[in-house]
């Protein structure tokens, strides 16, 4: 992971019209940018040496807003050395470009983003659910999505938990 | 055609990949046809069902669909405290549990800053190794199996056994150990369990060296390996594609030798890499892991430090059982450990390490509670499995099980 | 209903030879009733053959059962390691894994079952044959386990099984003494399963009627048996 100056040099190549600012911490750089400029912020960040993106997935802030947030880790082999995208987009309207036509690793990521999150993403050649059932309402992974399973049943509880005897 | 039988087909195309409406005939009367293999097939290892479109024989479209397994280990960490979490995360990729383990601790372990005692990470190592053996050897005995072999399979999961003997004297369990704690390790290796690890080390290469003398010297073997499926090393770096997969194909990375971590730059291996970057080069990348990481094991042992075996920050690990009868603070820590869990300073992090099948990435964001605010698994079977359009089209159906069973993927990972 | 005979000096006291002697001065009123002489012979003999074979058939259905070729998970690695050469699952008759629920007797429901996975393993026990049984291995299939939560659901949901193994995942020695289990389970009474348990009679997928063709031949074989399970 950059220092902080590198990842201040990193933010000044990507240009400030799409950084929104950057984090650093000590086991972590990350750079917030506009949703709109991802495509280009990573094919900048591929100039920059970091040629791979590892992983996509989504982020859900609640109740901070904007909620939902889209990570990209990125991974440069030849300055060993791993910085992260992030962009935040409300729930309202959860717009992101893909990135899935420059980068075809961020295909399926992509898709479970959408699938957990509910966050759209414009140009995916397939955006669809991928791990729930095609027919599955709502989005597990967000933080107000319940849980869900059944009490578990003890001997002390049994006769509280409705249905416990069918 | 009745409505229904249309929605039908209107489902069917749902089901079907984008790229697949682009040739529905070909010259003359020849048709291409929509094959539905699984999810319960038996040479799909596992739960994956791939949609294929068919020429004749040769594959022009294949849609693997998943979630089949989906499990929401993400979703159930993130109501659990740190700690209780670990044995939901090892549950994930079920042949590679210490790599689970150990890919969410060391995050955990990066946004506390603890460190890691020296004995905890060689322990670390030792069983990460052995864990990879064992990995590869079920890889190796059913994907021989698939090939019709089913030899090979007996004598893979004779050592199979001895390994999980192994894990179950050194913690109690055969699979998901729950070995590799926060901040070290569950338990010091038992007396004997050493001699034993040499005892197995001292086998395991030569029966290394069987497996390759039953297969390599095997025609129809060869014929399903050589030359098939290739794919360069450019395409799979683009698709993401990781572990043996990629250094089957000649690109020799690898996080162990790149970014080390838990020690791993202490120790002398070599990263075995394909040429071709076929079948058998993914199959023979494998077979040379299992080696390398003999040696591996075998430097640890060797030089195994003395010290604890988890570190002494009692917020983060339990105290030891005699410091309970004697010391308040210790019973104190223990009461909040174990009711609450140790709460992690806010922040995020992305921690990865290098697994049997390529990198295991954890993403984790904590909020400054005792409960993981999100739990990202970055899961290789999962981005690996992206490849299998690329590497079986326009070859032929029995060639796609055979690269389906050497790409390895784990639907537990995949599907998480 | 089948013929016992049963030694009086096995009984301990006079009293309990009385009961047993009235026991059957009764039962030999009943039968007395309907049935005589000859009519009686051929009743018996019938009910005692059929019994016999019936159990020579259980018999051979517990030492031969085909299991489905069907992982699910972390389960079913163990359940992988059970036909190999420590347990050897062969020695029970139990190692002839099909691949087609066609030709398999015995669903092992090895590992986590998710609300997509549901509907197909429903399809796939609707697909095998009777008599059919089914284990479910380990803490999810039966009860969710450690992942309780949106994904999952236990196999009694939409499914009868007839044995539930424990552990996550169990020990391959643990599944081994679930099948052991059926085995017996099997022997003993095969209607013994879960449709005892739910007495859910008639639930067959093929229940054997006298039908007769074109030819007026009986294509099932002996009939009269939906009565006897009613």
């Amino acid at each position: 992971m950059p220092d902080a100056a590198g990842l201040e040099k990193l933010a000044a190549a990507i240009g400030p019209e799409s950084v929104l600012g950057t984090v650093h911490t000590d086991v972590r750089s990350e750079i917030s940018v506009r949703p709109e400029t991802i495509v280009s912020v990573l094919a900048k960040l591929r100039a920059e040496s970091y040629g791979d993106l590892r992983s996509v997935h989504g982020v859900d802030y609640y109740p901070e807003e904007p909620r939902l947030c889209v990570k990209y880790e990125m991974l440069s082999r030849e300055l060993l050395d791993r910085v992260s995208v992030s962009v935040r987009v409300a729930l309202d309207d959860p717009r992101v470009p893909s990135v899935t036509p420059d980068w075809p690793t961020a295909n399926w990521p992509e898709r479970e983003a959408f699938d957990m999150f509910g966050i759209v993403f414009e140009g995916h050649p397939d955006l669809r659910r991928i791990l729930m059932p095609e027919d599955y309402e709502g989005h597990p992974q967000r933080r107000d999505f319940p849980i869900g399973g059944e009490p578990v049943i003890f001997t002390h509880n049994e006769s509280s938990v409705p249905g416990w005897f069918e | 055609m009745t409505t229904e039988a249309r929605d039908l087909s209107g489902y069917r195309q749902m089901e079907e990949s984008v790229t697949l409406s682009e040739e529905s005939f070909v010259e003359g009367d020849r048709e291409l046809l929509t094959l539905n293999i699984g999810p319960h097939h038996p040479a799909t290892h596992g739960v994956l069902r791939l949609v294929v479109t068919l020429d004749g024989e040769i594959i022009r479209d294949v849609s693997p669909v998943i979630g089949y397994l989906h499990t929401g280990i993400e979703k159930t960490a993130e109501v659990k405290s740190y700690w209780k979490a670990i044995p939901v995360i090892e549950r994930m990729d079920y042949l590679a549990y210490y790599f689970n383990g150990m890919g969410y601790c060391g995050a955990v372990e990066k946004l506390l800053g603890i460190e890691v005692p020296k004995r905890a990470q060689y322990l670390r190592v030792i069983h990460l190794e052995l864990n990879r053996i064992m990995s590869h050897l079920v890889w190796l005995g059913t994907s021989a199996l698939d090939l019709g072999a089913i030899s090979v399979w007996w004598y893979c999961f004779r050592e199979r056994e001895q390994l999980l003997d192994l894990f179950e004297m050194s913690s109690g369990q055969r699979m998901h150990t729950r070995y590799v704690q926060i901040g070290g390790v569950a338990e010091d290796i038992p007396r004997g369990w050493e001699e034993k690890v040499r005892e197995f080390l001292a086998i395991m290469p030569e029966r290394a060296d069987v497996y390759g003398d039953l297969l390599n010297k095997n025609e129809i073997f060869l014929q399903r390996m050589r030359g098939v499926c290739p794919a360069s090393a450019e395409s799979l770096r683009a698709l993401g594609v990781t572990g043996p997969l990629l250094r089957a194909a000649g690109d020799p990375w690898d996080l162990r030798k790149a970014m080390p971590y838990s020690s791993y730059e202490d120790f002398e291996f070599k990263i075995p890499v394909g040429t071709q970057g076929d079948n058998y080069d993914r199959y023979a990348v494998r077979l040379a892991e299992i080696k390398e990481s003999v040696k591996i094991v075998e430097q640890a042992l060797d030089g195994l430090p003395e010290g604890p075996c988890i570190t002494e920050d009692r917020k983060v690990a339990l105290p030891p059982r005699h410091e309970l009868a004697t010391s308040m603070e210790a019973l104190i820590h223990h009461f909040k450990l174990v009711t609450e869990g140790m709460r992690v300073p806010e922040g995020e992090v992305y921690n990865a390490i290098e697994g049997p099948r390529g990198e295991y990435g954890v993403f984790i964001r904590s909020d400054g509670s005792s409960k993981p605010a999100r739990v990202h698994m970055r899961d290789p079977s999962f981005v690996n499995l992206q490849a299998t359009p690329a590497l079986v089209e326009g070859h032929l159906l029995s060639d796609m099980i055979a690269t389906l069973a050497v790409m390895d993927p784990v639907i537990g990972g995949v599907d998480r | 209903m089948e013929v016992t005979r049963q030694k009086l000096d096995g009984l301990e006291s006079d009293l309990e030879r009385e009961k047993f002697r009235a026991k059957q001065m009764r039962a030999r009123d009943m039968l007395r009733g309907d049935l005589d002489g000859k009519e009686l012979e051929d009743y018996v003999q019938e009910r005692v053959l059929t019994s016999t074979l019936e159990k020579a058939f259980d018999w051979a259905r517990g030492n031969s059962m085909f299991p489905l070729t069907f992982g699910l998970a972390c389960c079913a690695i163990e359940m992988m390691s059970i036909p190999g050469s420590r347990l050897d699952i062969a020695r029970f008759g139990f190692e002839a894994f099909r691949a087609s629920p066609r030709q398999a007797d015995l669903l092992i429901l090895s590992g986590r079952i998710s609300i997509k996975m549901a509907p197909v393993i429903r399809r796939i026990y609707d697909q095998m044959l009777e008599p059919k049984y089914v284990i479910a291995m380990g803490a999810c299939s039966s009860s969710m386990g450690v992942f309780n939560n949106y994904a999952i659901v236990p196999a009694d949901k939409f499914m009868p099984v007839d044995v539930h193994v424990p552990g996550c995942p169990p020990r391959p020695e643990a599944l081994m003494h679930g099948i052991i289990e059926l085995r017996s389970m099997v022997h003993e009474d095969p209607t013994l399963g879960w449709r005892a348990r739910y007495s859910a009679y008639g639930t067959e997928e093929v229940v054997p009627k006298p039908a007769a063709d074109a030819t007026g031949v009986n294509v099932f074989g002996a009939g009269g048996t939906e009565d006897e399970i009613a």
